[in-house]
């Protein structure tokens, strides 16, 4: 456990590159806007429910703002403005995935509002593709891999190239778009 | 058996800069006519535990040096020496050296091992100069080597007679690759320039070349085998293979030596001390590269990589030393907690109304308990300030010869306690305080003879409690402030105008403006760079301030006021919009109901509002923070004056709520730091409330008035974005 933590830690790209041994790696999926998105299992801390924030001042729009979560206070971040996708109102379905990010700075926890978690998959690199080259317009860093489970595409992201950097740059509908094509 | 002894480091890190600490105030206090055996036994013991416990842990520089330390000690301690002011100045720079040698060393930095030989050097001379035992020591090292017995191996006593600067010989082979030359690579060349670094001996090694008639004059068969006496170390050889290394079969060796060693700049470092980063590589067989800071811990790591792993990098950890007292204080307190939560909960399971009046009085207990227990807890991030008063008789000591100036150190209020955080951050602007007052306050003897003041000056640094703050007085009885110095040169950085009347207090306080050093030359005290603005904003960080009160002639006195604490924090909790904002109640001046006539408009979009004689500027918290506010009247809303430093400003906030004691939480922990906002809080519903950062708030009105002046024209909108 402990060692397979520290692998996704620190190897994020170097899964990318494949390895020897056929290892699987355990994803959380989650929907937002009829896409399925997953994440390193390890990463997630806890899933709760969308409750009230205290929005931060002048922050980006897709920074919803802190929540008191035991004691410590984590920012909340909305992925479907993040993606730049249409803005939902939230519901009792709206769920927060509180991760864990490992920045620069030392780990960090941050939320993500999605609209609904979805399967827990065992994948092994080997059924990943990586992202296709989409040209430079287009910043794929963050996305992992792409996965197809039960002939559904699953884009599964890397949390600390997504959440990891104080400045996000702006992933737009139409990058996704394109991707979802080109797959 | 072998037991990882890096657990053990940062408690030796700790120990030994207590010692060192206790070395120096011991130093200082000794009087060379009248000696006192217990300063001189406390001064030996600090030493001898540093040097037993440095050997312990393979630190052998710093066993080494110690020991040549001891043994001046010693002598002095059987009375067999008489110490004077030289050996008492020696050692202080030996505390000094030991002291950066420590501190490379915890960070894991290499050690720089120059001036602790040339001290040793000064101290063998004296020590030769009596005692026939002390000269069978004339390399101290090498007793010094064999005296920390832990370093037999042979990769150490070779790697420290590298270091010791012999000329060492290289056994270099060197099989190319058979397209060498298509390269364009020329080894002749490579043969010039390592002769150019030591006397080379070459022989060709002839093993594959093929008879003629199968022989490509373009390909090369050639292997050499070759032996290089210099000084240099292996990198620079390295350095000549570097086009070629890829491609071909290249080792360097130390000749005869049982291991390879990869020596960067340890060598060098020692002959020249040029390089700073003696850094020794060690091959094993295992193919493991340690990097250690010093050949004797080589000798230890490369046994060390018979084991399962590398060296692992010690984490820098900061700990806390806690009295026994107030550990047991905690105790007790968690006892009667657990006692009055039992009572509750005992009363819970049988709850009638009956019992109303013991269920109150229960939750007033565990008030009471909880109370306690928070104070007690924070008491233990508390320590006394004599930790930070501790450098200064050294510093003035040294700054007084430097400077020719006799001075007195007055210490009072060191068991004044404070918050740890506080202390480590006022650590800087104290000395610079102090530093000013030594070599702008303070007088020459002459000059304060000619005065008609005593020769000696004083300089008194005082600590004491006042309404839940703590105060910190740096009293210099020197030459006090020059008003028309200061004001001319305000008047010359355009701080101030000349038609502007001021009062003596805000004269005084113009030495807190930025750029602003009237030393009428930069010395290598004080002057530099640094000024008392910064000062000044260091402590407004930490929500204090600072405050001057100088007489002409007569000396000046700052006064820095800081907070006990900056976990907790006394907040007024105010209400803009949907949104609780919490205000450091300290910096509160007052709260109320603006009276319109007395609010003006200025040109650039800033109001101002008239408090008393003095204009105040007005921060709209809700155009600053994007808030939609239940009404954009300010006749409708409320003001809280704020102050920070002599800066005020007032804030428009919907209303007032209530005063509570917060805990502060970082925002930068899981995000980052947001402008106006100092932390966050949890309220008693939950609910996550920020706190204002006064100071950032100050700052955004000068912008203001900036632009209302018309430096910037920034319009309060475009701002406020």
């Amino acid at each position: 456990m402990n060692t397979a933590e520290e692998r996704t830690y620190e190897n994020a790209d170097t899964e990318l590159a494949g390895r020897e041994n056929e290892q699987t790696d355990q994803y959380l999926t989650f929907i937002m806007a009829e896409e399925e998105y997953g994440v390193d299992i390890l990463r997630v801390q806890e899933i709760r429910g969308w409750e009230s924030v205290t929005p931060i001042p002048n922050a980006p729009s897709h920074i919803k703002g802190v929540i008191n979560l035991r004691g410590t206070i984590v920012p909340i971040i909305d992925l479907r403005q993040r993606f730049g996708l249409s803005k939902v109102d939230y519901g009792p379905l709206t769920v927060v995935i509180v991760l864990k990010v490992n920045t620069e700075k030392g780990a960090r926890v941050m939320g993500i509002v999605v609209d609904a978690v979805s399967d827990v998959y065992s994948l092994s690199s080997d059924d990943m593709k990586s992202a296709p080259d989409l040209g430079d317009q287009v910043n794929t860093s963050y996305i992992k891999g792409l996965v197809n489970v039960n002939s559904k595409m699953v884009i599964l992201l890397d949390i600390n190239e997504l959440l990891g950097a104080d400045t996000i740059p702006d992933v737009s509908l139409s990058a996704l778009k394109e991707l979802k094509e080109s797959n | 058996m072998s037991i990882d002894l890096s657990q053990f480091h940062q408690v030796f890190f700790e120990e030994s800069f207590e010692g060192l600490q206790t070395m120096e105030s011991s130093l200082l206090d000794i009087d060379c006519e009248n000696l006192d055996s217990e300063t001189i036994n406390c001064i030996f013991r600090a030493a001898h535990s540093i040097k037993g416990s440095s050997s312990t842990f393979g630190f052998t520089e710093v066993a080494e040096f110690t020991h040549v330390l001891e043994t001046l000690l010693d002598q002095v301690r059987e009375g067999s020496r008489q110490l004077s002011q030289d050996h008492i100045e020696l050692l202080l720079q030996s505390v000094d050296c030991l002291n950066g040698m420590l501190t490379a060393l915890q960070s894991e930095q290499p050690v720089d091992t120059q001036q602790s030989k040339q001290l040793i050097e000064q101290f063998n001379c004296i020590l030769n100069g009596s005692e026939p035992e002390a000269a069978a020591s004339e390399s101290a090292s090498a007793k010094a080597v064999e005296e920390t017995a832990q370093s037999k191996e042979v990769a150490s006593e070779a790697a420290s007679s590298i270091s010791n600067g012999d000329i060492t010989t290289w056994q270099i082979t060197f099989i190319p690759d058979v397209n060498l030359l298509r390269t364009g690579n020329e080894p002749l060349r490579m043969f010039r320039e390592l002769a150019e670094l030591g006397e080379l001996t070459v022989t060709a090694k002839l093993d594959n070349l093929p008879d003629l008639p199968a022989l490509n004059p373009e390909e090369c068969y050639l292997g050499w085998e070759m032996y290089l006496d210099t000084r240099e170390d292996k990198q620079k050889i390295e350095e000549v293979f570097e086009w070629v290394v890829d491609e071909s079969e290249l080792h360097i060796s130390v000749a005869g030596g049982l291991f390879d060693f990869e020596e960067d700049a340890g060598a060098a470092e020692s002959l020249e001390s040029a390089q700073p980063s003696p850094v020794v590589e060690v091959e094993t067989p295992a193919e493991v590269v340690v990097k250690p800071e010093k050949p004797a811990v080589a000798a230890k790591a490369a046994e060390a990589t018979l084991g399962p792993k590398e060296t692992a990098k010690t984490s820098e950890s900061t700990s806390i030393r806690v009295s026994i007292e107030k550990i047991d204080s905690l105790v007790n307190l968690v006892g009667e907690l657990v006692i009055t939560q039992s009572m509750l909960g005992q009363l819970g399971t049988e709850f009638d109304l009956s019992k109303l009046a013991n269920l109150q009085e229960g939750l007033a207990q565990l008030e009471h308990n909880t109370r306690e227990l928070q104070e007690s807890v924070m008491r233990i991030r508390m320590l006394p300030i004599s930790f930070t008063f501790s450098r200064f008789p050294r510093m003035v000591r040294d700054l007084s010869r430097q400077l020719g100036k006799k001075i007195e150190l007055k210490l009072s209020g060191e068991q004044t306690e404070l918050d740890k955080t506080v202390m480590e951050k006022i650590g800087d602007p104290l000395v610079h305080l102090v530093r000013n007052a030594l070599d702008h306050g303070l007088e020459t003897p002459e000059d304060r003879i000619a005065a008609g003041k005593p020769e000696t000056g004083t300089i008194t640094l005082n600590a004491f409690h006042q309404s839940g703050n703590i105060m910190i007085e740096i009293i210099d009885d020197g030459r006090g402030l020059n008003k028309e110095k200061i004001l001319q040169k305000a008047i010359q950085n355009g701080v101030i105008i000349e038609q502007e009347q001021l009062s003596d207090e805000q004269v005084q306080d113009l030495i807190f403006q930025p750029g602003f050093s009237t030393a009428e030359q930069v010395t290598d005290v004080s002057g530099r760079g640094v000024g008392m603005d910064v000062v000044r904003r260091n402590i407004q960080e930490l929500n204090g301030g600072i405050e001057v009160k100088s007489v002409e002639g007569e000396g000046s006195t700052f006064t820095i006021r800081l907070p006990l604490t900056l976990a907790i924090l006394d907040g007024q909790l105010i209400q803009v919009g949907d949104q609780t904002y919490i205000v450091p109640l300290v910096s509160i001046v007052e709260s109320l109901q603006p009276d319109m006539n007395l609010i003006n408009h200025v040109a650039g979009g800033c109001d101002v509002f008239r408090l008393r004689d003095e204009y105040i500027p007005i921060i709209k918290l809700w155009e600053v923070f994007g808030e939609e506010p239940r009404s954009r009247e300010l006749s409708e809303s409320l003001l809280v004056v704020v102050e920070v430093g002599s800066a005020k400003v007032a804030i428009v906030v919907d209303e007032l709520l209530g005063q509570q004691q917060v805990v502060i939480k970082s925002m930068e922990t899981n995000y980052k730091k947001v402008e106006g906002i100092s932390g966050a809080t949890i309220l008693g519903d939950g609910t996550v409330s920020l706190i204002l950062d006064v100071t950032d708030l100050v700052q955004m009105a000068g912008d203001q008035q900036n632009s209302k002046n018309g430096l910037k024209l920034v319009s309060s909108k475009t701002w406020a974005a």
